[in-house]
Protein backbone atom coordinates (compact mmCIF):
# COMPACT_ATOMS: atom_id res chain seq x y z
CA UNK A 1 0.00 0.00 0.00
CA UNK A 2 1.94 2.79 -1.14
CA UNK A 3 0.89 6.62 -1.82
CA UNK A 4 2.26 7.83 -5.01
CA UNK A 5 1.60 11.30 -6.50
CA UNK A 6 3.39 11.63 -10.16
CA UNK A 7 3.75 14.70 -11.94
CA UNK A 8 1.23 16.74 -10.14
CA UNK A 9 0.51 20.11 -10.77
CA UNK A 10 -1.83 22.65 -9.85
CA UNK A 11 -3.28 25.99 -10.07
CA UNK A 12 -6.23 28.00 -8.96
CA UNK A 13 -8.33 29.26 -12.23
CA UNK A 14 -6.37 30.90 -14.56
CA UNK A 15 -3.59 31.99 -12.32
CA UNK A 16 0.13 31.12 -12.33
CA UNK A 17 0.64 27.35 -11.41
CA UNK A 18 1.00 26.87 -7.59
CA UNK A 19 3.80 23.58 -8.36
CA UNK A 20 4.09 21.43 -11.35
CA UNK A 21 5.82 18.21 -12.26
CA UNK A 22 5.63 17.69 -8.57
CA UNK A 23 6.65 13.64 -7.34
CA UNK A 24 5.81 12.21 -3.96
CA UNK A 25 5.53 8.75 -2.32
CA UNK A 26 4.93 7.42 1.10
CA UNK A 27 5.52 3.91 2.00
CA UNK A 28 3.09 2.51 4.21
CA UNK A 29 4.14 2.81 8.35
CA UNK A 30 6.43 5.97 6.99
CA UNK A 31 6.47 8.97 8.47
CA UNK A 32 7.54 11.93 5.89
CA UNK A 33 7.65 15.87 6.53
CA UNK A 34 6.84 17.93 4.47
CA UNK A 35 7.81 21.83 4.65
CA UNK A 36 8.26 24.83 2.53
CA UNK A 37 7.65 28.50 3.33
CA UNK A 38 3.94 30.18 3.16
CA UNK A 39 1.83 30.19 0.32
CA UNK A 40 3.54 27.49 -1.47
CA UNK A 41 1.02 25.04 -1.76
CA UNK A 42 1.24 22.68 1.06
CA UNK A 43 -1.82 23.29 2.05
CA UNK A 44 -3.38 22.50 -1.53
CA UNK A 45 -1.03 19.84 -2.36
CA UNK A 46 -2.43 18.06 1.02
CA UNK A 47 -5.91 18.74 0.21
CA UNK A 48 -4.95 17.12 -3.67
CA UNK A 49 -3.43 13.78 -2.24
CA UNK A 50 -7.05 13.65 0.19
CA UNK A 51 -8.90 14.15 -2.80
CA UNK A 52 -10.70 17.41 -1.70
CA UNK A 53 -9.13 18.42 -5.29
CA UNK A 54 -8.44 17.41 -8.41
CA UNK A 55 -4.60 17.83 -9.56
CA UNK A 56 -4.93 19.66 -12.84
CA UNK A 57 -1.80 17.46 -14.00
CA UNK A 58 -0.92 14.00 -12.74
CA UNK A 59 -2.39 11.39 -10.83
CA UNK A 60 -2.98 10.02 -6.97
CA UNK A 61 -2.31 6.38 -6.90
CA UNK A 62 -2.55 3.96 -3.94
CA UNK A 63 -0.55 0.61 -4.97
CA UNK A 64 -0.62 1.62 -8.45
CA UNK A 65 -4.64 2.22 -8.61
CA UNK A 66 -5.98 5.23 -8.54
CA UNK A 67 -8.31 6.12 -5.30
CA UNK A 68 -11.67 5.70 -5.61
CA UNK A 69 -13.71 8.72 -5.57
CA UNK A 70 -16.86 7.12 -3.58
CA UNK A 71 -17.14 5.81 -0.02
CA UNK A 72 -14.63 6.49 2.24
CA UNK A 73 -10.88 7.63 1.43
CA UNK A 74 -8.19 6.08 2.13
CA UNK A 75 -5.72 9.09 3.01
CA UNK A 76 -7.43 11.12 5.67
CA UNK A 77 -6.81 15.17 6.06
CA UNK A 78 -6.56 16.83 9.61
CA UNK A 79 -7.18 20.39 9.67
CA UNK A 80 -5.43 23.29 11.12
CA UNK A 81 -8.53 24.64 12.71
CA UNK A 82 -10.54 21.89 14.39
CA UNK A 83 -13.40 24.25 15.54
CA UNK A 84 -13.97 24.84 12.00
CA UNK A 85 -14.15 21.09 11.40
CA UNK A 86 -16.84 20.10 13.65
CA UNK A 87 -20.75 20.87 12.65
CA UNK A 88 -21.59 23.52 15.68
CA UNK A 89 -24.91 21.88 16.01
CA UNK A 90 -23.47 18.20 16.69
CA UNK A 91 -22.68 17.27 20.06
CA UNK A 92 -19.50 15.25 20.10
CA UNK A 93 -21.04 11.93 19.99
CA UNK A 94 -22.46 12.41 16.69
CA UNK A 95 -19.43 13.89 15.37
CA UNK A 96 -17.51 10.55 16.04
CA UNK A 97 -19.67 8.77 14.67
CA UNK A 98 -19.76 10.52 11.11
CA UNK A 99 -16.83 7.84 10.25
CA UNK A 100 -17.13 4.40 11.92
CA UNK A 101 -17.42 4.89 15.32
CA UNK A 102 -13.76 4.41 16.64
CA UNK A 103 -13.41 1.86 19.77
CA UNK A 104 -13.10 3.19 23.48
CA UNK A 105 -9.25 2.16 23.09
CA UNK A 106 -8.42 5.00 20.43
CA UNK A 107 -10.59 7.01 22.84
CA UNK A 108 -8.55 6.58 25.96
CA UNK A 109 -5.40 6.50 24.11
CA UNK A 110 -6.02 10.12 22.58
CA UNK A 111 -7.39 11.33 26.10
CA UNK A 112 -11.38 11.97 24.69
CA UNK A 113 -13.00 11.58 28.74
CA UNK A 114 -16.74 9.88 28.05
CA UNK A 115 -18.15 13.09 29.86
CA UNK A 116 -17.02 15.19 26.41
CA UNK A 117 -19.21 13.20 24.11
CA UNK A 118 -22.74 14.56 25.61
CA UNK A 119 -21.60 18.12 25.20
CA UNK A 120 -21.65 20.57 22.05
CA UNK A 121 -18.28 21.65 20.14
CA UNK A 122 -18.33 25.28 21.85
CA UNK A 123 -17.69 23.89 25.21
CA UNK A 124 -14.87 22.18 24.36
CA UNK A 125 -11.13 23.67 24.06
CA UNK A 126 -9.14 23.65 20.77
CA UNK A 127 -6.99 21.23 21.91
CA UNK A 128 -10.14 18.67 23.19
CA UNK A 129 -11.65 19.27 19.68
CA UNK A 130 -8.34 18.21 17.93
CA UNK A 131 -8.67 14.94 19.82
CA UNK A 132 -11.93 13.87 18.63
CA UNK A 133 -11.30 15.22 14.69
CA UNK A 134 -7.84 12.99 15.51
CA UNK A 135 -10.17 10.23 16.67
CA UNK A 136 -13.00 10.69 13.85
CA UNK A 137 -10.32 10.21 11.14
CA UNK A 138 -8.26 6.97 12.43
CA UNK A 139 -12.29 5.78 13.74
CA UNK A 140 -12.24 3.78 10.19
CA UNK A 141 -9.04 2.89 9.74
CA UNK A 142 -7.41 5.19 6.80
CA UNK A 143 -3.86 3.89 5.09
CA UNK A 144 -2.87 7.43 5.47
CA UNK A 145 -3.28 10.39 7.37
CA UNK A 146 -2.21 13.92 6.84
CA UNK A 147 -1.35 16.22 9.40
CA UNK A 148 -2.00 19.65 8.16
CA UNK A 149 -0.52 21.87 11.06
CA UNK A 150 -2.21 19.57 13.28
CA UNK A 151 -1.12 20.73 16.42
CA UNK A 152 0.32 24.24 15.72
CA UNK A 153 -2.36 26.02 17.69
CA UNK A 154 -2.01 23.48 20.72
CA UNK A 155 0.08 24.07 23.74
CA UNK A 156 3.50 21.83 24.31
CA UNK A 157 1.17 19.46 26.78
CA UNK A 158 -1.20 18.85 24.67
CA UNK A 159 0.95 18.50 21.22
CA UNK A 160 3.19 15.73 23.00
CA UNK A 161 -0.18 13.76 24.00
CA UNK A 162 -1.67 13.30 20.56
CA UNK A 163 1.55 13.00 18.71
CA UNK A 164 2.17 9.90 20.93
CA UNK A 165 -0.80 8.66 20.37
CA UNK A 166 -1.04 8.62 16.51
CA UNK A 167 2.42 7.53 16.52
CA UNK A 168 1.19 4.93 18.48
CA UNK A 169 -1.65 3.57 16.40
CA UNK A 170 0.50 4.29 13.04
CA UNK A 171 3.05 1.72 14.00
CA UNK A 172 0.27 -0.50 15.33
CA UNK A 173 -1.67 -0.39 11.77
CA UNK A 174 1.34 0.40 9.74
CA UNK A 175 -0.10 3.59 8.70
CA UNK A 176 1.91 6.38 6.90
CA UNK A 177 1.33 9.50 8.28
CA UNK A 178 2.46 12.99 5.93
CA UNK A 179 3.41 15.82 8.92
CA UNK A 180 3.26 19.10 7.36
CA UNK A 181 4.97 21.97 10.34
CA UNK A 182 6.44 24.99 10.46
CA UNK A 183 8.78 23.88 13.61
CA UNK A 184 11.73 21.93 12.43
CA UNK A 185 12.26 20.64 16.04
CA UNK A 186 9.48 18.67 15.73
CA UNK A 187 9.86 17.03 12.02
CA UNK A 188 13.46 16.68 13.41
CA UNK A 189 11.75 14.51 16.45
CA UNK A 190 8.84 13.14 14.49
CA UNK A 191 9.70 12.02 10.93
CA UNK A 192 11.83 9.57 9.09
CA UNK A 193 12.90 12.16 6.02
CA UNK A 194 11.82 15.45 5.72
CA UNK A 195 11.07 16.56 2.23
CA UNK A 196 10.77 20.46 0.85
CA UNK A 197 7.79 21.62 -1.39
CA UNK A 198 10.16 23.57 -3.61
CA UNK A 199 12.93 20.94 -4.33
CA UNK A 200 10.84 18.12 -5.48
CA UNK B 1 -16.63 59.57 39.22
CA UNK B 2 -16.75 59.61 35.67
CA UNK B 3 -19.82 62.21 35.10
CA UNK B 4 -21.24 59.99 32.00
CA UNK B 5 -21.54 57.39 34.22
CA UNK B 6 -24.58 58.97 36.28
CA UNK B 7 -27.78 57.89 35.96
CA UNK B 8 -30.80 60.35 36.92
CA UNK B 9 -34.17 58.79 39.17
CA UNK B 10 -36.37 59.63 36.42
CA UNK B 11 -34.23 57.21 33.44
CA UNK B 12 -34.02 54.34 36.75
CA UNK B 13 -38.13 55.07 36.92
CA UNK B 14 -38.46 54.18 33.50
CA UNK B 15 -35.93 51.14 34.00
CA UNK B 16 -38.40 49.24 36.24
CA UNK B 17 -40.84 48.83 33.50
CA UNK B 18 -38.29 48.57 31.10
CA UNK B 19 -38.83 45.28 29.12
CA UNK B 20 -35.64 43.63 27.22
CA UNK B 21 -35.92 42.28 23.35
CA UNK B 22 -36.21 38.75 24.95
CA UNK B 23 -39.37 39.25 27.39
CA UNK B 24 -41.09 41.66 24.44
CA UNK B 25 -41.00 38.99 22.26
CA UNK B 26 -42.46 36.60 24.45
CA UNK B 27 -45.45 39.14 25.44
CA UNK B 28 -45.99 39.40 21.99
CA UNK B 29 -46.24 35.82 21.39
CA UNK B 30 -48.93 34.75 23.82
CA UNK B 31 -50.81 37.73 22.35
CA UNK B 32 -51.03 36.66 18.96
CA UNK B 33 -51.80 33.01 20.54
CA UNK B 34 -54.59 34.38 22.08
CA UNK B 35 -55.63 36.37 19.18
CA UNK B 36 -55.39 33.41 16.78
CA UNK B 37 -56.86 30.80 19.84
CA UNK B 38 -60.08 33.25 20.01
CA UNK B 39 -59.95 33.83 15.82
CA UNK B 40 -60.27 30.07 15.18
CA UNK B 41 -62.10 28.86 18.49
CA UNK B 42 -64.59 31.69 17.34
CA UNK B 43 -64.66 31.14 13.50
CA UNK B 44 -65.62 27.36 14.05
CA UNK B 45 -68.24 28.26 17.54
CA UNK B 46 -70.18 30.87 15.69
CA UNK B 47 -73.20 29.61 13.46
CA UNK B 48 -73.99 30.94 10.30
CA UNK B 49 -77.26 31.35 11.34
CA UNK B 50 -75.52 34.84 13.30
CA UNK B 51 -74.72 36.41 10.08
CA UNK B 52 -78.10 35.76 8.53
CA UNK B 53 -79.96 39.00 6.91
CA UNK B 54 -82.23 40.31 9.38
CA UNK B 55 -83.66 43.60 7.98
CA UNK B 56 -85.36 44.81 11.36
CA UNK B 57 -81.95 45.45 12.53
CA UNK B 58 -79.74 47.38 9.50
CA UNK B 59 -77.11 49.66 9.72
CA UNK B 60 -76.84 50.09 13.58
CA UNK B 61 -73.81 51.36 14.67
CA UNK B 62 -71.58 49.89 17.22
CA UNK B 63 -73.40 48.66 20.71
CA UNK B 64 -73.03 46.16 23.41
CA UNK B 65 -75.06 43.48 21.14
CA UNK B 66 -73.45 44.56 18.18
CA UNK B 67 -69.96 45.24 19.09
CA UNK B 68 -69.03 46.23 15.46
CA UNK B 69 -72.56 46.98 14.17
CA UNK B 70 -74.36 45.59 11.99
CA UNK B 71 -74.29 46.14 8.08
CA UNK B 72 -77.12 47.25 5.20
CA UNK B 73 -78.67 43.51 5.20
CA UNK B 74 -79.05 43.31 9.50
CA UNK B 75 -76.09 41.23 9.68
CA UNK B 76 -74.01 41.18 12.63
CA UNK B 77 -70.32 42.71 11.61
CA UNK B 78 -68.27 41.14 14.81
CA UNK B 79 -69.28 37.57 13.71
CA UNK B 80 -68.51 38.57 9.49
CA UNK B 81 -65.37 39.81 10.79
CA UNK B 82 -64.08 37.13 12.70
CA UNK B 83 -64.88 34.47 10.13
CA UNK B 84 -63.03 36.10 7.96
CA UNK B 85 -60.21 36.19 9.62
CA UNK B 86 -60.56 33.03 10.66
CA UNK B 87 -60.39 32.39 6.33
CA UNK B 88 -57.30 34.86 6.19
CA UNK B 89 -55.17 32.83 8.65
CA UNK B 90 -56.19 29.68 6.67
CA UNK B 91 -55.34 30.76 3.31
CA UNK B 92 -52.55 32.60 4.47
CA UNK B 93 -50.75 29.78 6.82
CA UNK B 94 -51.43 27.05 3.49
CA UNK B 95 -50.02 30.10 1.46
CA UNK B 96 -47.21 30.72 3.66
CA UNK B 97 -46.21 27.01 4.04
CA UNK B 98 -46.24 26.33 0.58
CA UNK B 99 -44.22 29.40 -0.44
CA UNK B 100 -41.73 28.60 2.56
CA UNK B 101 -41.71 25.09 1.11
CA UNK B 102 -40.60 26.28 -2.73
CA UNK B 103 -38.18 28.59 -1.14
CA UNK B 104 -36.18 25.78 0.53
CA UNK B 105 -36.21 23.17 -2.83
CA UNK B 106 -35.49 25.85 -4.97
CA UNK B 107 -32.52 27.13 -2.89
CA UNK B 108 -31.53 24.08 -1.98
CA UNK B 109 -31.34 22.85 -5.47
CA UNK B 110 -29.82 26.13 -6.91
CA UNK B 111 -27.14 25.76 -4.27
CA UNK B 112 -26.30 22.14 -4.86
CA UNK B 113 -27.36 21.06 -8.02
CA UNK B 114 -24.27 22.41 -9.94
CA UNK B 115 -23.81 25.63 -12.71
CA UNK B 116 -26.89 25.21 -14.60
CA UNK B 117 -29.27 24.75 -12.26
CA UNK B 118 -28.26 27.43 -10.13
CA UNK B 119 -28.02 29.99 -13.26
CA UNK B 120 -31.51 29.18 -13.61
CA UNK B 121 -32.76 29.75 -10.20
CA UNK B 122 -31.27 32.75 -10.03
CA UNK B 123 -32.69 33.63 -13.27
CA UNK B 124 -36.05 33.05 -12.29
CA UNK B 125 -36.11 34.58 -8.96
CA UNK B 126 -34.68 37.83 -10.47
CA UNK B 127 -37.65 37.51 -12.93
CA UNK B 128 -40.25 37.46 -9.74
CA UNK B 129 -38.91 39.97 -7.93
CA UNK B 130 -38.48 42.33 -10.78
CA UNK B 131 -42.40 42.14 -11.46
CA UNK B 132 -44.18 43.43 -7.83
CA UNK B 133 -46.13 40.68 -6.10
CA UNK B 134 -49.49 42.01 -6.64
CA UNK B 135 -49.25 41.38 -10.43
CA UNK B 136 -48.17 37.95 -10.67
CA UNK B 137 -50.64 37.13 -8.02
CA UNK B 138 -53.28 39.02 -9.96
CA UNK B 139 -52.34 37.13 -13.47
CA UNK B 140 -51.68 33.82 -11.88
CA UNK B 141 -55.11 33.87 -9.74
CA UNK B 142 -57.23 35.36 -12.82
CA UNK B 143 -55.91 32.67 -14.70
CA UNK B 144 -56.92 29.67 -12.44
CA UNK B 145 -60.18 30.88 -12.41
CA UNK B 146 -59.97 32.69 -9.24
CA UNK B 147 -61.85 31.50 -5.81
CA UNK B 148 -60.01 29.64 -2.83
CA UNK B 149 -57.59 27.17 -5.20
CA UNK B 150 -56.58 29.94 -7.27
CA UNK B 151 -55.94 32.34 -4.72
CA UNK B 152 -53.82 29.92 -2.25
CA UNK B 153 -51.83 28.64 -5.57
CA UNK B 154 -51.40 32.13 -6.45
CA UNK B 155 -50.32 33.44 -3.00
CA UNK B 156 -48.22 30.33 -3.07
CA UNK B 157 -46.24 30.28 -5.91
CA UNK B 158 -45.84 34.94 -5.48
CA UNK B 159 -43.53 34.86 -2.25
CA UNK B 160 -41.02 32.49 -2.18
CA UNK B 161 -38.35 34.59 -4.19
CA UNK B 162 -36.32 36.34 -1.47
CA UNK B 163 -36.68 33.51 1.01
CA UNK B 164 -35.19 31.56 -1.57
CA UNK B 165 -32.55 33.49 -2.13
CA UNK B 166 -31.72 33.71 1.14
CA UNK B 167 -31.60 29.97 1.86
CA UNK B 168 -29.17 29.53 -1.76
CA UNK B 169 -26.66 31.98 -0.03
CA UNK B 170 -26.55 29.89 3.46
CA UNK B 171 -26.55 26.92 1.90
CA UNK B 172 -23.65 27.66 -0.56
CA UNK B 173 -21.66 29.04 3.01
CA UNK B 174 -22.58 25.93 5.14
CA UNK B 175 -21.79 23.61 1.90
CA UNK B 176 -18.20 25.30 1.80
CA UNK B 177 -17.40 24.57 5.28
CA UNK B 178 -15.30 22.40 6.30
CA UNK B 179 -17.18 19.81 8.45
CA UNK B 180 -19.02 19.30 5.30
CA UNK B 181 -15.94 19.21 2.79
CA UNK B 182 -14.76 16.25 5.54
CA UNK B 183 -17.81 14.54 5.51
CA UNK B 184 -17.85 14.23 1.77
CA UNK B 185 -14.54 12.36 2.47
CA UNK B 186 -15.82 10.23 5.02
CA UNK B 187 -17.84 8.72 2.00
CA UNK B 188 -21.44 10.11 2.96
CA UNK B 189 -23.90 10.62 0.03
CA UNK B 190 -24.82 14.64 -0.56
CA UNK B 191 -28.26 13.69 0.44
CA UNK B 192 -26.89 12.77 4.00
CA UNK B 193 -24.98 15.73 3.81
CA UNK B 194 -28.09 17.58 2.84
CA UNK B 195 -30.42 16.55 5.57
CA UNK B 196 -27.46 15.80 8.67
CA UNK B 197 -25.71 18.97 8.35
CA UNK B 198 -27.15 21.60 6.46
CA UNK B 199 -31.30 21.50 6.97
CA UNK B 200 -30.81 22.29 10.60
CA UNK B 201 -28.22 25.05 10.04
CA UNK B 202 -32.00 26.55 7.86
CA UNK B 203 -33.99 25.94 10.66
CA UNK B 204 -34.10 29.19 11.70
CA UNK B 205 -34.06 30.93 8.64
CA UNK B 206 -37.39 29.20 7.50
CA UNK B 207 -38.78 29.84 10.46
CA UNK B 208 -38.08 33.64 10.49
CA UNK B 209 -38.99 33.64 6.33
CA UNK B 210 -42.50 32.11 7.47
CA UNK B 211 -43.11 34.32 10.49
CA UNK B 212 -42.28 37.42 7.74
CA UNK B 213 -43.99 36.13 4.87
CA UNK B 214 -47.53 35.25 7.03
CA UNK B 215 -48.60 38.72 7.15
CA UNK B 216 -47.87 39.58 3.90
CA UNK B 217 -49.22 36.59 2.47
CA UNK B 218 -52.52 37.90 4.65
CA UNK B 219 -52.01 41.54 3.29
CA UNK B 220 -52.08 40.19 -0.25
CA UNK B 221 -55.10 37.97 0.12
CA UNK B 222 -57.37 40.85 1.23
CA UNK B 223 -55.83 43.12 -1.58
CA UNK B 224 -56.52 40.86 -4.20
CA UNK B 225 -59.92 39.92 -3.05
CA UNK B 226 -60.80 43.71 -2.44
CA UNK B 227 -60.00 44.03 -6.05
CA UNK B 228 -62.66 41.82 -6.89
CA UNK B 229 -59.60 38.82 -8.38
CA UNK B 230 -60.05 36.58 -5.45
CA UNK B 231 -62.15 34.58 -3.23
CA UNK B 232 -65.92 34.68 -4.72
CA UNK B 233 -68.19 37.40 -3.00
CA UNK B 234 -70.33 34.45 -0.90
CA UNK B 235 -67.19 34.15 1.26
CA UNK B 236 -66.88 36.29 4.33
CA UNK B 237 -63.26 36.90 3.47
CA UNK B 238 -62.32 40.68 5.05
CA UNK B 239 -61.57 41.40 1.63
CA UNK B 240 -64.99 41.11 0.16
CA UNK B 241 -65.88 42.89 3.23
CA UNK B 242 -64.04 46.25 2.88
CA UNK B 243 -64.54 46.04 -0.64
CA UNK B 244 -68.60 45.85 0.23
CA UNK B 245 -68.55 49.06 2.86
CA UNK B 246 -66.54 51.18 0.81
CA UNK B 247 -70.02 52.04 -1.05
CA UNK B 248 -71.50 52.38 2.34
CA UNK B 249 -68.30 54.76 3.90
CA UNK B 250 -70.38 58.41 2.32
CA UNK B 251 -73.59 57.76 3.88
CA UNK B 252 -71.30 57.81 7.07
CA UNK B 253 -71.65 54.21 8.24
CA UNK B 254 -67.67 53.90 9.07
CA UNK B 255 -68.03 50.67 11.22
CA UNK B 256 -68.50 48.49 8.30
CA UNK B 257 -64.58 49.07 6.98
CA UNK B 258 -62.89 50.56 10.46
CA UNK B 259 -63.51 47.15 12.62
CA UNK B 260 -62.62 44.95 10.08
CA UNK B 261 -59.63 46.75 8.66
CA UNK B 262 -58.64 47.25 12.18
CA UNK B 263 -58.49 43.75 13.10
CA UNK B 264 -56.33 42.79 10.10
CA UNK B 265 -54.12 45.33 11.12
CA UNK B 266 -53.44 44.22 14.29
CA UNK B 267 -52.87 40.39 13.18
CA UNK B 268 -50.41 41.40 10.66
CA UNK B 269 -48.48 43.53 12.87
CA UNK B 270 -48.50 41.33 15.17
CA UNK B 271 -46.85 38.58 13.51
CA UNK B 272 -44.60 40.96 11.71
CA UNK B 273 -43.33 42.02 15.05
CA UNK B 274 -42.65 38.77 16.17
CA UNK B 275 -41.07 37.89 13.09
CA UNK B 276 -38.66 41.09 13.30
CA UNK B 277 -37.48 39.94 17.00
CA UNK B 278 -36.94 36.40 16.26
CA UNK B 279 -34.58 38.29 13.30
CA UNK B 280 -32.48 40.35 15.78
CA UNK B 281 -32.54 37.50 18.60
CA UNK B 282 -31.22 35.07 16.37
CA UNK B 283 -28.89 37.57 14.10
CA UNK B 284 -25.44 36.90 16.40
CA UNK B 285 -24.40 40.53 15.38
CA UNK B 286 -27.55 42.44 16.27
CA UNK B 287 -28.61 40.30 19.49
CA UNK B 288 -27.15 42.50 21.95
CA UNK B 289 -29.69 45.60 20.39
CA UNK B 290 -32.35 47.07 22.39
Amino acid sequence: MQLEAKNIGFRYGDGPWLFQGVNFTVKPGEIVGLTAPSGRGKTTFCRILAGYEKPLEGSITIEGLPVPTRGFHPVQLIFQHPEKAVNPRWKMEKVLSEGEKPDPELLDLLGIEQEWLTRWPNELSGGELQRFCVARALGSNPHFLIADEMTTMLDAITQAQIWYAVLEIAKKRKMGIIIVSHEEKLMQRLCHRVVELKSF
Amino acid sequence: MIPGLKIGTKEEKVKRFYLNRRQKTLLTIVVATIILLSVVVGGAMLDQERIATNLNERNLPPSLKHLFGTDWLGRDMFTRTIMGLSLSMGVGLIGAIGSTSIALVLGMVSATMGKMADRLITWLIDLFLSVPHLVTLILIAFTLGGGFKGIVIGLMLTHWPSLARVIRAEVMQIRSAEYVQISQQMGKSSWWIAVHHIFPHLIPQLLIGFMLMFPHVILHEAAVTFLGLGLSPHEPAIGIILSESMKYLSSGMWWLAFFPGLCLLIIVRTFETIGENFRMLIDPTRANEK
